[in-house]
């Protein structure tokens, strides 16, 4: 296989950045929602 | 049936059952993808006239990553642009976390595009970065415009001024992905990117199925990502209210404790 250190980097760069970034919505969504009652946890509809 | 405790996990996130759902499906995806991209699509080679042999060879590889991150990118400001629009005609509060949501996850995957497209650039044309070339140009601008739209939105301000100022920013901004995406063909001789290869049909047959597929991928990605992030986006602005209604109640204890030593 040729180019293996630019494939690396590419492939390895992508999965990185999208794990990192869904990692942070999720803990920052699960500790933003304990600090909501739960009767505010609802997801709005467009007309909110 | 959930039992209490599963339903008391699912409220403490922004989980549920269709985010499960994506979030395999994109996981299974990403796996047939890898086998797809590293075991069955051939590497790029082409025999010229004199025999000798050119292509990218596996570099091509890096299309899998690059231009469906460059696709999302375009999908997350195009977004943004309806829910801003929806936004300054309705003025509901749903329209604008919509558009913050998508305005974010499309900096993500912009910046993925100008780093893959970066490191796919270097074997293809022996260069990281070219500023004569109007794709890439016009793709960083993009990509500044929506980051300078999330740093707008950091600016302390009444939070329906903020969402009007952020919504027409949004709509300028928009108008360059046009530019990005017709670039390659308004400037032609202004670009080490090739015209529109999709449409031209140049790539292979194998090529062309695990583009598709990666595309297709990178939607599902996208959709689990906007319902996590929107869903936090609204819990932020629960929190936001909440400290306001306690700020309150807190300054009208003190006031009537101050009336009472009066």
């Amino acid at each position: 296989m040729t180019h293996v250190g630019y494939l690396i980097a590419g492939w390895g760069i992508s999965v990185a950045a999208v794990l990192a970034y869904a990692g942070w919505v999720l803990v920052r969504g699960r500790s933003l929602s304990r600090r909501v009652p739960e009767n505010r946890r609802r997801w709005m509809m467009p007309g909110d | 049936m959930s039992s209490p405790a599963n339903r008391a996990a699912v409220l403490d996130s922004t989980s549920s059952r269709a985010t499960r759902v994506l979030g395999w499906l994109t996981l299974a995806g990403f796996a047939v993808l890898v086998a797809l991209a590293f075991a069955w699509v051939p590497e790029d080679t082409r025999i010229t006239e004199q025999g000798d042999v050119v292509g990218q060879f596996d570099a091509v590889r890096l299309m899998f990553v690059h231009v469906p991150s460059a696709i999302l990118a375009y999908t997350g400001f195009g977004l943004t642009f309806l829910a801003s629009v929806a936004y300054l005609r309705w003025r509901t509060d749903w329209w604008d976390i919509m558009a913050h949501s998508s305005a974010e996850i499309g900096v993500v995957f912009g910046v993925l595009t100008l780093v893959t497209g970066s490191i796919w650039g270097r074997p293809t044309w022996q260069t990281w970065w070219e500023w004569g070339d109007v794709r890439l140009v016009t793709t960083l601008v993009m990509v500044l415009v929506f980051i300078g739209y999330l740093a707008v939105r950091r600016i302390p301000a009444d939070s329906a001024v903020q969402a009007r100022r952020s919504a027409v920013i949004a709509l300028v901004g928009t108008a360059n992905i046009v530019i990005v995406n017709r670039s390659v063909d308004w400037w032609e001789n202004r670009t080490l990117h090739q015209q529109s290869t999709l449409i031209a049909r140049k790539i292979r047959d194998e090529t062309l199925f695990t583009l598709s597929f990666a595309l297709a991928v990178g939607m599902v990605l996208f959709a689990w990502l906007l319902l996590h992030r929107f869903r936090t986006a609204y819990l932020e602005r629960q929190v936001e209210e909440l400290e306001v209604q306690e700020a309150l109640v807190q300054r009208r204890a003190e006031a009537s404790l101050g009336g009472d030593r009066a």
